[in-house]
């Protein structure tokens, strides 16, 4: 592998996990998502940059639905839901800023230990790669656990899924249709959420998930 | 050509079940379906009776389907060929009787579509030439048996019983599955030609024998695993009942012969053959004492079933340690023995569930005590039934005594075994086999007193009528096989010879067929001989002869008086002997110690105008002690759990992202 093509592409899938850290940190959802949209937007350098040094051209393919759909489309989707919802300007509250953060590191330095004598026998390149998605999976996940409004779950949701797609533009394996599938269910995952969102709204008068935890406990009295 | 010919076979009753789906109102549509299971068992039935008697080579065929590295093999050798009989028989006779039954069935749509895919479910296991598709087909039968004893789900106790038999056969299926794991070993060689070819260590292949065991035996209603069958096989329709008993135990009991006798193959070890016998020995004894305390006539038949499969593995571990010694001639007696109980039982159980099947729609009642007298409303079906029982009491010349007196024959052979402790172990397994048969002759003078003979104890019982003319035809060709194969054993035995020297190593009995006066001579350095025909001469000629001395010699006189009312002037059919008091004695002597049986006698002091009861308490020591604490466990363990039902959307991600960090951390660590 070549030093500088190694390095960006080493650049860049960091950079996801960087800005999966500044997913952790954001309270306004407006905002949330707009670093959702910066996060695919380095998910599709990534498997550009990818496509090039593996002269893979399904990848382009790859990034470019990335780009349309992940970059583009749901970030806007989601700032109208936000908007019609009226909580775009309402501040989340989330909880322990450091100790996510902490945690955050914890989790990417586990995805490395875990990854890197996992793969010792594949290239550097697919190595670096799998153990920042996976960071950036975990991640994912961490933010969907420790927020309480409905919309950052979905963000959670699709960063999860960014990280997805970048482990398998590092492996070289998954083929064009899966991969297009899996763009096309993560956008009806979107619709449907989002319907969802505002036939919750209409129940409860609020997408945040404490006030439905709450509702629930009631019911089941 | 008959493999193929079988296979495509098969697509017809699946056919016939996507139609029944569709018609199953229709009023014809019972008739064209149990018209069409008859026509392909009947088929069936004969290229598999032509395979086997003609064919010396195995057929294989390799279809597309299935896994797509591994493909689907079907192979037909003689083993396949027999069990190929005994199920399109038992499922060409029972769809004969459907013919009839089936017109008195209330929820058609439940049954009707379930039925001819049970059928082919149970064919395409005994095709089956790899794991993939043996474990399907498997699955297949059980499952489509299962919605055939769900079909009169709205009784509780039938749900309970589906519920119990689907656990017990995703227990089964699950051994199995292991079992074949680990035939197959790491290279993951599934088809049985590869099986075949490999060598496994001794104590894996020990495992895969308590695999098998647990696996078939569980299907097959094997003591301690036989708690769901009493449950399930009445539970469903008759015909289903009789094919279930009488047919699929069969199918179990064929996967046990191919995994033990043909997969694992040499060397077999002597404490294998301990093993399945003395668990044989157990089963048949419990089996029938079970069916002795039941008064539900189908229930008493469904233990007779678990009876006579402990029988069949008596022979099967008599097989076994034979082998295991070398000693090929006496394992082909013994093997004889087991295959040829295999096709009575489902010859005689069939026959008893059907003549059952014909007295429930007749009376609408299964309990024998509020049945009785029903001989003279309904004599065929009584001389069908009577057939049946003196059949499977083994009582000759019927086929019943054949394959149990060969059975005694190997086991008279053990003292050449040279292990002591078989030495030993087989006379006691003798010892309950004689017992067994006389507690089913016991047991089947009862069910046949009590249900056909006497007075009707019920109106129901009163109004009984003959059963119609399908019922009867399938009951008589059930009995007249039960005869023939009574009297001409020896055919049969040569029949069976190509399976016998398939499992054995080439070796067989000689052959049977230009013996003198067609008689059975098991060994050839003659201890005894049997000759059914000579028996059933015999019985004719002496029993003609005393009735015409009788007729001749007695008083034709006719005197008239009053019959002996044991001092109840008021003849009440509820002061006849009942199923409960003739069981009595046998309950007070095994009873108390198997079932902790107690008597309670309730007497009011004078005055007191209480009716005097009489109560039975009879505890059940294997579900007691074995099931109800592992039910108990999992009920306890799953409320402790049900908590995780409740939890909130963030939880469940919690818990999920907790669990994928331990695990990640644990291959971190133990790495």
């Amino acid at each position: 592998m070549h030093g500088l093509a190694f390095d960006i592409a080493h650049f860049l899938a960091g950079g996801m996990v960087v800005v999966s850290f500044l997913m952790l940190y954001q309270d306004r959802l407006s905002a949330l998502i707009n670093v959702f949209a910066l996060h695919s937007l380095v998910l599709v350098l990534a498997v550009g940059w990818q496509a090039t040094i593996q002269d893979a051209h399904h990848l382009y393919v790859t990034a470019g639905i990335a780009l349309v759909f992940k970059a583009i489309i749901i970030p806007t989707a989601l700032h109208r839901i936000v908007r019609r919802l009226g909580i775009h300007r309402t501040l989340e509250v989330v909880g322990g800023v450091g100790l996510d953060m902490l945690a955050g590191a914890a989790l990417v330095a586990l995805a490395i230990l875990v990854m890197l004598p996992v793969t010792a026998t594949t290239d550097a390149l697919a190595r670096e790669d799998l153990a920042f998605a996976l960071a950036v999976l975990l991640l994912g996940l961490l933010l969907m656990i420790t927020r309480q409004n409905a919309v950052s779950l979905v963000v959670g949701f699709m960063s999860l899924e960014n990280g997805l797609v970048l482990a398998a533009a590092g492996a070289r394996g998954m083929p064009l249709a899966v991969e297009i599938s899996i763009a096309f269910s993560v956008l009806i995952a979107l619709i449907v959420i989002g319907v969802f969102l505002f036939r919750i709204r209409e129940r409860f008068d609020s997408v945040d998930m404490q006030a439905m935890d709450t509702f629930r406990e009631e019911r089941r009295k | 050509m008959s493999l193929p010919l079988l296979l495509g076979l098969l697509l017809i009753p699946l056919a016939a079940s996507v139609y029944a789906v569709a018609a199953a109102r229709q009023p014809d549509c019972s008739r064209r379906v149990y018209g069409v299971t008859l026509a392909v068992a009947a088929t069936g039935l004969g290229i598999a009776l032509a395979h086997l008697l003609t064919a010396s080579t195995p057929e294989t065929l390799k279809l597309p389907l299935g896994l797509p590295w591994l493909g689907a093999h079907f192979r037909l050798d003689a083993l396949a060929a027999f069990f190929l009989i005994v199920v399109n028989l038992g499922g060409a006779v029972a769809s004969l009787f459907a013919l009839g039954y089936g017109q008195h069935e209330k929820a058609p749509e439940r049954v009707l579509p379930f039925f001819p895919a049970f059928l082919a479910g149970m064919n395409l296991v005994l095709l089956a030439d790899d794991a993939f598709s043996f474990l399907f087909a498997w699955e297949f039968m059980s499952l489509s048996s299962w919605a055939l004893v769900m079909a009169h789900h709205q009784d509780p106790a039938n749900a309970r019983a589906g519920y119990l038999y689907l656990v017990m056969a995703c227990f089964g299926t699950l051994a199995l599955l292991l079992a074949f794991g680990l035939l197959a070993g790491t290279s993951g060689g599934y088809d049985f030609d590869t099986v075949r070819a490999s060598a496994i260590t001794p104590g894996f292949a020990a495992l895969v024998l308590a695999l098998a065991l647990l696996g078939a035996g569980s299907k097959a209603g094997l003591v301690p695993l036989h708690v769901w069958l009493p449950l399930a096989h009445p539970a469903a329709p008759s015909h289903v009942s009789a094919l279930m008993s009488g047919v699929m135990t069969k199918v179990a009991v064929y996967g046990f012969i191919r995994i033990v006798f043909d997969l694992l193959g040499e060397p077999v070890l002597w404490w294998w053959g301990g093993l399945v016998l003395a668990l044989g020995g157990i089963t048949a004894v419990l089996g029938v004492l079970y069916a002795l305390m039941q008064h539900d006539l189908k229930r008493l038949l469904a233990y007779h079933t678990v009876e006579n499969i402990g029988i069949i593995f008596i022979g099967l571990g008599l097989a076994l340690a034979f082998q295991a010694n070398l000693m090929y001639a006496s394992a082909a007696l013994a093997l004889t023995a087991a295959l040829f109980h295999i096709l009575n039982h489902s010859l005689f159980k069939s026959l008893l569930f059907l003549g059952t099947g014909a007295v429930l729609t007749a009376t609408g009642e299964r309990d024998m005590e509020k049945l009785g007298g029903l001989i003279h409303p309904m004599p065929w079906t009584a001389l069908a039934f009577l057939i049946g029982a003196a059949a499977i009491s083994a009582l000759p010349p019927l086929n019943g005594f054949v394959s149990e007196w060969l059975t005694f024959q190997a086991i008279l052979i053990s003292p050449e075994l040279p292990q002591w402790l078989l030495k030993f172990l087989v006379p006691a397994v003798g010892a309950l086999l004689a017992l067994s048969a006389a507690l089913a002759a016991a047991c089947f003078v009862k069910a046949f007193g009590i249900t056909f003979l006497g007075r009707a104890r019920s109106p129901a019982a009163t109004q009984a009528r003959e059963t119609d003319r399908y019922s009867l035809a399938a009951l008589f060709v059930l009995a007249a096989l039960c005869l023939l194969a009574g009297i001409l054993p020896g055919l049969v035995v040569d029949g069976l010879a190509p399976v016998v020297s398939l499992l054995n190593g080439g070796a067989r009995l000689i052959p049977q067929h230009h013996q003198p006066w067609l008689t059975l001579v098991p060994v050839v350095d003659v201890k005894s001989t049997y000759n059914g025909l000579l028996v059933l001469l015999f019985m004719a000629l002496s029993g003609t002869t005393a009735a015409v001395l009788i007729h001749r010699l007695a008083s034709s006189a006719v005197r008239r008086g009053p019959a002996w009312d044991c001092g109840f002037p008021d003849a009440n059919p509820a002061f006849q002997y009942t199923a409960g008091s003739f069981a009595q004695p046998i309950r007070r002597v095994f009873g108390s110690v198997v079932f902790q049986a107690r008597e309670r006698v309730f007497m009011p002091p004078p005055g007191d105008l209480r009716p005097a009861r009489f109560k039975i308490e009879l505890h059940d020591p294997i579900w007691e002690r074995g099931y109800a604490p592992i039910a108990h466990a999992v009920v306890a363990v799953s409320t402790r759990f049900n908590y995780l039902q409740y939890l909130t959307i963030r939880r469940y991600l919690s818990v999920v992202f907790g669990a994928l960090v331990l695990l990640l951390l644990g291959m971190v660590l133990w790495r």
